[in-house]
This record gives structure tokens, sequence and C-alpha cells, in this order.
């Protein structure tokens, strides 16, 4: 680790995060109801997994991703015999997408994303205020 | 013995102030931002105590670590996160007027030193 944390390095990293949630919901939303031949094959759920980072310096806390896993959720199986990705049964395995729970997820990490840049404003403005001072 | 952010010094106790609600602002950004990190656990400091460490003598540092505490939350959530973004964005909304205030006593301060340098 390199210099204290400030303010503006907190406010950012969260932003990150909240970007890398962003683009692992609408890489499952893109994904949703998309078939494969095999159980294997589907597509699962990408999932962010957050973790807080203490700076003991400055005494901030950051947010750092510690990981993107895939959901274990089980692929739902279709019976689509007309399907040339069908296997020998008839079945296709889609996605275990859930679009809501997506869209939630989607719209919290933009309400949060929104939270960070007004903190940012507000400790930015009262810096300059301060700077200003004659 | 006095100095620029003690109660003696020429900032009074509106210096200290500053110096805590600026760390203050710190950990309550550190709040939000961790809003969605399981297991975070939310801390806040606690003013007065702080406020009366830093006038007894205490540096900033020590000060603010003496006097942070954890948030008790309202209703504790499954994922062991205790941040509350409605606890926390009033707990910042008001921190930054009080940041607010105790700058403009601070520049008053300033102020009227310089009238009375220049004599008018």
């Amino acid at each position: 680790m390199g210099a204290p944390l400030n303010l503006f390095d907190v406010a950012t990293r969260a932003m990150s995060a909240q970007l890398v949630r962003m683009n692992a919901a609408a890489s499952n939303l893109a994904n949703a109801g998309s078939v494969a031949g095999s159980a294997d094959e589907a597509y699962r759920p990408l999932r962010p997994l957050f973790g807080s980072e203490l700076d003991a310096a400055s005494g901030l806390s950051t947010v750092r991703v510690a990981g993107v896993y895939r959901s274990d959720a089980a692929p739902v199986r279709l019976h689509e015999p007309d399907n040339p990705l069908a296997d020998a049964n008839g079945d296709v395995w889609s996605a275990p997408v859930d679009e809501s729970a997506e869209m939630v997820e989607m719209m919290e990490s933009a309400r949060q994303y929104q939270n960070m840049v007004e903190a940012l404003s507000t400790a930015k403005q009262l810096m300059l205020e301060t700077m200003r001072m004659k | 013995m006095p100095n620029s952010t003690t109660a003696g010094g020429l900032f009074g106790i509106h210096g200290a102030a500053l110096e805590l609600r600026s760390q203050r602002l710190g950990l309550l950004t550190s709040n939000i931002a961790n809003a969605a990190t399981p297991g975070f656990k939310a801390r806040d400091l606690d003013f007065r105590a702080a406020l009366d460490a830093r006038l007894g003598g205490a540096s900033a540092d020590r000060a603010t670590q003496s006097a942070t505490l954890f948030r008790v939350p309202v209703m504790p959530s499954l994922d062991g996160n205790t941040v509350e973004l409605a606890t926390e964005q009033a707990a910042f909304a008001e921190n930054a007027v009080a940041y607010s205030a105790s700058l403009s006593f601070v520049r008053g301060k300033v102020e009227s030193l310089t009238r009375a340098l220049r004599g008018e």
C-alpha cells in the first residue's frame, strides 16, 4: 500500500466496485434465455463478491471486489426436440437467470453509484470552500 | 500549551470542531461506500467525546480513534452488514451542515483579525 487513502480514493473505489456489479448484472441479463446442449455448457449467472478494506493510516474503509464467481443455480431443462442444440432426449438447458432479480440488482447498484457521486460532490464542495477561505 | 486548534488558540473550539467534522465526513463516506459489503460494520464518531478529547490536548488522530464507535443497527440484516443508508445519509447531511457552520465561524474570526490588522 502506498500513501494513505483519502476521501476521493474511497469514493472512486466504491464506484468501480458498483461498476463491476452493474457489468455482471448486464452480462446476466444479456444471457437470459440462452440455451445450451448440456447442463455443463449452460450459462451460469455472474456474481461479484465485495469485501471492505480498512486503511489503518487514515481510518477510512473502502470497497474491493474480492472476486467474481459463478452462481451454482441449476440450469433449467427444457424439452425442445426441434432445437438443433438438443441432445438425444430432445432436451436443452436454459441459463438460470432471474430477470427481475437482475433488474433489482442493477437498480440498487445504480443507486449506490449515485450515493457515492453525491457524497463526493458534497465533500469536494466543502473542501473547496475551506481552500477559498481568505 | 495553547496552539491554533485548542481552546486557547486563535480559532478556539471551531478549529478543533472543523478538523473532527472532516474526520467524521470520511467515516460516513466509508459507511456509504460499504453499503453492499457483506459483514461490514458501520462506524461513527461520538462527536462530543472526540471534541472533549481534542480540547483536552489529544492529537486529532488520537481523539478520533478513542471516540470511534460501531453503529447499532435498527434492524440487523442477514449478511451481517450494519449500514442503514437512511441513517448514514442523514448523518452525512448533518455533518456537512455542521462543517459549513464551523467553517463560517473560522472565516469570521479570520476576517475580523484581518480588519484589525489593516486598522479599518
